[in-house]
């Protein structure tokens, strides 16, 4: 029995430089930062106080009563799955719900609701909104997406730190290669930037501390990064097989030929130096692809720009595509919006899919000097892919060692 | 000095618009919450903590059950000032 192939049929996406993903593909190509110095008062002791907020605020965009009963995360999920799923054209195709799944994910859940309500009971318990679970549960985005689109197979919300929507966009397409579902919406949301993630990562010494500069302060790759830059946002992925997208001539972006997830089991939060973990998501990846490293033209890396992880994602791809690595294009689309933690991979995948269909890789800014531990072919301006058969890699990896690649390749 | 009970309607017309976003003109006495407004419990809770303070009274657990129409709501919050 041959595999059931998973095609991507529709993109949505918030982001710190664009509300939509016209707008955040334009932004990347052009190179353009989405960071800022933050101005709340709550700033003002933090040794942090640079962040890429979304560019378009979802308040304005989703109806008022809605917007309310939704976190933030829940509101950016909200408004980039309405964007694929008018992208895909299913709006206008009579569809069997129960064929039609969900998997959204959070790295942190509805952190704001949480921080909220926690200030709300210093008055009492009955300040306390009785809509603050369904609001700060960690799979409230994707219920909601799943209620907006009346999808009855399945919602669901894996959780792995910054590698979680590589994660949901994985099982989504278990879930099709399973037979479970025709189509799933894929993805994920974050909504994190509060005193308190700042000041906690802060703490970590995670962060750029690069107050001054906010636009240079995600350096990935660079010898002088100091971490990364907190964004916020969502991508969203309408996934389908591809038999159903053929069936109803559907525009098909790209397929996704496989994923790669494993554990580092080293640390908590400190990746393996070696890389191995990472190495053997690219190489699964690849081989559930049927792809060869000599196909792969580009890699979007995880690259968040803290002083390890980058060394470490360089040295697990040298090790995964060996010499192929040479003419493999690599990114980092987080040197302009930032880390969009449980967010990043969906997001970043979307560029992906977008570098492929368009064959141009976006740049990587705020490189000025390459660390000399890095041995990668780094865009530092657009980048032509070249014709025929095109393949990509897209990394994420997360706090508890968690790594997922995505191979996709061009259909 | 105590609200009348138009006044009373008329702010919390405005509390249900807020939360539920029900047109402030449809907030009347003879309606039902549930039936006529489509306000779900989760929202009603909210009606009746943003009327505690809009009005400065409290409006117990047990006593929410039997607010069943704005007329109601609006009978209680006039009785607990009174009161």
């Amino acid at each position: 029995m041959s595999k059931t192939r998973v095609v991507i049929t529709g993109l949505g996406a918030t982001t710190p430089v664009g509300g939509d993903v016209a707008s955040t593909w334009e932004a990347l190509l052009a190179g353009r930062s989405g960071a800022k110095l933050l101005t709340a008062d709550w700033v003002e002791e933090l040794p942090v106080k640079i962040a890429a907020p979304a560019a378009v605020e979802p308040t304005e965009i989703i109806e008022r009563v809605k917007a309310r009963r939704l976190d933030r995360n829940a509101q950016f999920a909200v408004v980039a799955a309405r964007e694929a799923w008018a992208d895909s054209g299913l709006a206008d195709v009579e569809l069997d719900k129960t064929r039609l799944g969900v998997s959204i994910a959070t790295g942190i859940g509805g952190l704001l609701t949480t921080l909220t309500n926690y200030d709300a009971l210093r008055n009492g318990p009955r300040r306390v909104s009785p809509l603050a679970i369904p609001m700060l549960m960690p799979n409230s985005a994707a219920a909601n997406v799943g209620l907006e689109l009346g999808a009855l197979a399945g919602v669901r919300t894996p959780v792995s730190a910054c590698a979680s929507s590589n994660d949901a966009i994985a099982l989504a397409a278990d879930q099709l290669q399973l037979g479970r579902a025709d189509i799933v919406v894929a993805g994920g949301a974050e909504g994190s930037i509060a005193g308190l993630p700042l000041a906690a990562f802060g703490q970590m010494m995670a962060l750029s501390r690069r107050n001054d500069e906010p636009e240079r302060a995600s350096r990935p790759w660079d010898a002088d990064r100091d971490g990364f830059l907190l964004g916020e946002g969502a991508g969203i992925l309408v996934l389908e097989t591809y038999e159903h997208a053929v069936a109803r001539g559907a525009k098909i972006y790209a397929e996704l030929a496989g994923s790669g997830i494993t554990a580092d089991g080293h640390d908590i939060v400190q990746p393996d130096p070696a890389g191995s973990g990472a190495e053997r998501a690219m190489l699964m990846a690849l081989q559930e692809g049927d792809l060869a490293a000599d196909d792969i033209v580009h890699i979007n890396a995880h690259a968040t720009s803290t002083p390890a992880g980058d060394v470490a994602e360089s040295v697990a791809i040298r090790k995964a595509l060996g010499s192929a690595a040479d003419r493999a294009v690599a990114t980092a689309p987080k040197s302009m919006f930032g880390h969009l933690l449980g967010a990043a991979g969906a997001v970043e995948s979307i560029a992906t899919v977008l570098a492929l269909h368009h064959r141009v890789v976006p740049p990587t800014i705020n490189l000025d000097k390459q660390d000399d531990a890095v041995e990668l072919d780094i865009a530092t301006e657009q980048r032509k892919l070249g014709d025929g058969d095109l393949a990509a890699l897209n990394n994420s990896f997360g706090f508890g060692g968690h790594n997922v690649a995505l191979a996709f390749k061009t259909v | 000095m105590m609200a009348s009970t138009e006044e009373i309607r008329s702010s919390l017309a405005e509390i249900v618009n807020e939360i539920a976003g029900i047109p402030v003109e449809d907030v009347q006495l003879d309606k039902s919450f549930t039936d006529d407004l489509d306000v779900d419990s989760l929202s009603m809770v909210e009606v009746v903590v943003a009327a505690e303070e809009k009005f400065s009274v409290k409006i117990p657990d047990d006593e929410v059950k039997n607010l069943k129409t704005v007329g109601d709501a609006v009978a209680f919050i006039e009785r607990a000032q009174n009161g």
